[in-house]
């Protein structure tokens, strides 16, 4: 079994919590609940002011690109307190899908197109998507685009925030991974009724689509690029169940039923202690997710499996308690909870499973599977 | 970082001048504490140097890699973890200067003289009277779940000094003599096997009035800092990962394949994770703590390790199939030690119930979390106001 050498750093630094309330004075500001709300039902389900205050004025979407690439030369610990403050508000931003995930996958090319590339991501001023059904695990197969002379075919469904992306980054059936602006002729997005309608999927038609070529790898960088998003995915699931515990301790405080606050129920305090538990853990495990991904640490693999595994759950029985003890009005459209719900849901299945994520543990820590 | 490195200069020269390979077990453990390396976070004189405790780990390491000698921790768990922190703050100079040295020398076993048949989560409810004679205090009452009992030399004891007041302001904190005559200790068997706890009568026990610990009447803001000490327990240095009793199922699982079965290895791989996550918070409780910054995790800590120990202990006697059908041994003994993770899984898996029950059941630190962390309505109290004596029993 592979043990880390060292404790990672699973505090946050002053300049983190700088970059945390930043982000939530401004998220307080643009990106308030009833508005969320409003604009999923609208053509319109990604908020592009926002993406620029977040991408553009902060500077943000370059967190993870070393200067000289043209980004901030930060890391993934910082990337995920952004993921934290975001996930609070189910933020419909495409943070993750383009400043984590195809990001992390550029990263892990080099030479001109990947370079020009990386620094427009890096800007916010470009949005780029990986091609992938959001549900891939990493390490898993993906399907890929039949190249001929230079041009993509292929279907892909499941892909998130391809929507509002300017370019898609796709593995081609040669091993290789290409970038397709969503402009050129031949590329079709099909937006799909999505379950979490701040973060939706498209299916994706590339019917000979021009493609410049990135890099060979593609798998390698597809593998790269998911497990970042995983890691740092349990950050925004940090985020999404402090929130609804925060909001509901909060209303169970006021609500009163039988003459007394519904908090003081000790059924009901319990329920809400284990989950802040619940929340306590997942904050080191989101943290040590974070801190070996930043490090480049040997453990990163087993850190991320960790992190999803626990985090899936957390996030998916905070929301749901979140439903039940609002009562009637956890029901309604117009309370946010349902907004967290679906997020934490979809996360759930964002970059594998649990149970994806225990199988590759499994390997990691030398947990094997019964013998056939 | 400069008091880590003098920590560790100070510790080389005690190894030298007192090399564990040749010196007597008792003469290092003396030469430790007079050298301050006993508990770094005690005051100079008393085993300590003031520094904060997060360094004490600087020594276990240096200790631990020259192969020196401990005090047996296990041995003496309630009387480094409780009886010592509450000396150290309540205590006179003279209390501190008789009881921390053999305490920590592991000489003198101590005991907590706490719980009553008829007062244990509602531990202020107690009724062991103590009245003043003079310059003694006369106790008469019954205690128990008392562990260690039976090898104490001093216990730690709250009892009612005052019934004419609630319940919470007529308590006295003692320290109580286990050898005085109207001492009684019965065992008492639990489902184990063994009796590691006891029954404690107690009869026209005489304490001198030096014995007390705090003011009279002020027991019960003593007592917090023994239960505080009691819940937080955390250890000097971290733990590694499969440490505890994830370690023992987990090695058992990949020596034994014939034994495995794919339910049992997703309920595996769920408490694997779920352990990584608790030790992962503990580590990242003692950054905080390093860093000057404790947060609440403390309370939740306890509850995490007595649900995890049950549930790993509970699928390790599932797991050994026909060998979860037996046990290690039933005989009645008072063990010297108490040992979580020591004998089998069956053991293990017995013990492991008191975890949720001793130091404050779940349920009672599920309300705490509640109320001191979340702020939620406290639980109804109808005895705020009463005087003990008129209180239903
Ligand atoms: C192995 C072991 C070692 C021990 N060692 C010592 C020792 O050395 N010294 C010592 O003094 N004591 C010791 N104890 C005693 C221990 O502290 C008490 O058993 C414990 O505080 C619970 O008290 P009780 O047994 O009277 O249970 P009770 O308080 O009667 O509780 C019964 C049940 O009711 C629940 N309950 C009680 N109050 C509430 C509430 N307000 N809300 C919700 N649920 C509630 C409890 O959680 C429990 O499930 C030990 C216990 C064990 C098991």
């Amino acid at each position: 079994m592979s043990a880390p050498a060292t404790t990672p750093d699973l505090l946050y630094s002053q300049e983190e919590e700088d970059l945390r309330a930043a982000v939530r004075d401004l998220l307080a500001d643009r990106c308030d609940a009833a508005s969320v709300i409003a604009r999923t039902e609208s053509g319109e389900p990604h908020d592009r002011t926002l993406w620029k205050s977040l991408a553009e004025d902060m500077g943000l979407a370059g967190l993870l690109v070393p200067e000289e690439r043209g980004g901030q030369g930060a890391s993934h610990r910082e990337a995920a307190v952004v993921l934290e403050e975001l996930g609070r508000a189910v933020a419909p931003v495409p943070y993750l899908t383009s400043a984590v995930v195809a990001t992390e996958a550029l990263l892990a090319c080099s030479g001109e197109e990947a370079d020009r590339l990386l620094a427009a991501l890096a800007s916010g001023r470009t949005l780029g998507v990986l091609a992938v059904p959001l549900h891939t695990a990493p390490g898993a197969a993906v399907p890929t685009a039949r190249v001929e002379a230079g041009a993509l075919h292929g279907a892909f469904t499941g892909v998130a925030d391809a929507q509002v992306a300017d370019v898609l980054l796709v593995p081609g059936e040669d091993g290789a991974l290409y970038a397709v602006d969503t402009t050129a002729g031949g590329v079709t997005v099909d937006p799909r009724v999505s379950f979490d309608l701040t973060r939706p999927v498209a299916a994706v038609t590339l019917d000979g689509a021009a493609a410049r070529k990135v890099a060979g790898g593609a798998p390698e960088a597809v593998a790269r690029a998911l497990r970042a998003g995983a890691g740092l995915l349990a950050s925004e699931q940090l985020g999404v169940a402090e929130q609804v515990l925060t909001e509901t301790v909060g209303y169970l405080k006021e609500r009163k039923q039988f003459n007394r606050q519904v908090g003081g129920f000790q059924a009901i305090k319990h329920r809400l202690a284990r989950i802040w538990l619940d929340v306590v853990n997942l904050r080191a495990v989101a943290r040590a997710a974070a801190d070996a991904l930043a490090t480049g640490s040997e453990d990163a693999p087993t850190a991320v499996a960790v992190a999803q595994v626990f985090a899936s759950r957390v996030a998916v029985h905070a929301t749901e308690e979140a439903v039940q003890l609002h009562g009637g009005i956890g029901m309604t459209w117009e309370h946010p909870t349902h907004l967290h719900l679906k997020r934490a849901k979809v996360d759930s299945l964002a970059y594998g499973t649990a149970g994806r994520h225990k199988e590759r543990l499994a390997e990691l820590v030398d947990l094997r599977a019964p013998l056939a | 970082m400069t008091d880590a490195n003098d920590l560790r200069r100070r510790t080389r020269e005690l190894l030298a001048a007192h090399p564990p390979a040749t010196t007597d077990r008792k003469a290092f453990l003396e030469a430790r504490f007079d050298a301050g390396l006993a508990w770094v976070h005690f005051p100079e004189g008393l085993g300590g140097l003031g520094l904060p405790r997060t360094l004490q780990s600087v020594v276990e390491a240096e200790l631990a890699a020259a192969g020196a000698p401990d005090n047996d921790p296990r041995r003496i768990g309630i009387g480094l973890g409780m009886a010592a922190p509450t000396i150290l703050q309540y205590g006179t100079e003279e209390q501190k200067r008789r009881f921390l040295r053999p305490l920590w020398l592991g000489e003198e076993v101590w005991c907590q003289l706490f719980s009553e048949p008829g007062a244990g989560s509602d531990l202020a409810a107690l009724g062991t009277r103590a009245v003043k004679d003079g310059d003694t205090w006369v106790v008469n009452g019954q205690k128990v779940w008392t562990s260690s009992a039976h090898l104490a030399r001093w216990a730690i004891l709250i009892a009612r000094t005052d019934p004419d007041v609630p319940k919470h302001r007529g308590i006295t904190y003692f320290v109580c003599d286990m050898t005085d005559p109207g001492v009684e200790v019965r065992p008492l068997r639990q489902i184990t096997g063994e009796a590691e706890f006891n029954e404690v009568f107690l009869s026209d026990v005489r304490i001198p009035d030096a014995h007390r610990l705090g003011e009279v009447g002020d027991g019960w803001r003593v007592a917090q800092t023994t239960l505080n000490n009691e819940r937080v327990a955390i250890g000097g240095s971290p733990i590694p990962r499969e440490g505890g009793m994830i370690g023992k199922v987990a090695a058992t699982w990949r020596d034994r394949p014939d034994l495995r079965t794919h339910d049992l290895h997703q309920r595996l791989l769920d408490l694997w994770v779920e352990a990584e996550a608790a030790r992962l918070t503990g580590a990242r409780l003692r950054q905080q703590l390093v860093a000057g910054q404790p947060g609440p995790e403390g309370a939740g800590m306890k509850l995490s390790f007595a649900r995890l120990n049950q549930q790993i202990s509970g699928l390790e006697v599932e797991l050994l199939g026909e060998e979860g059908l037996l046990y290690e041994d039933w005989t009645m003994v008072r063990p010297e030690q108490v040992n979580f993770t020591g004998r089998d899984a069956g053991y293990r898996y017995l013990r492991s119930k008191g975890n949720s029950i001793e130091g404050g059941t779940s349920e009672v630190l599920l309300n705490i979390v509640a109320e001191r962390v979340l702020g939620l309505p406290a639980e109804p109290r109808t005895d705020k106001d009463v005087a003990w004596k008129d209180l239903a029993r």
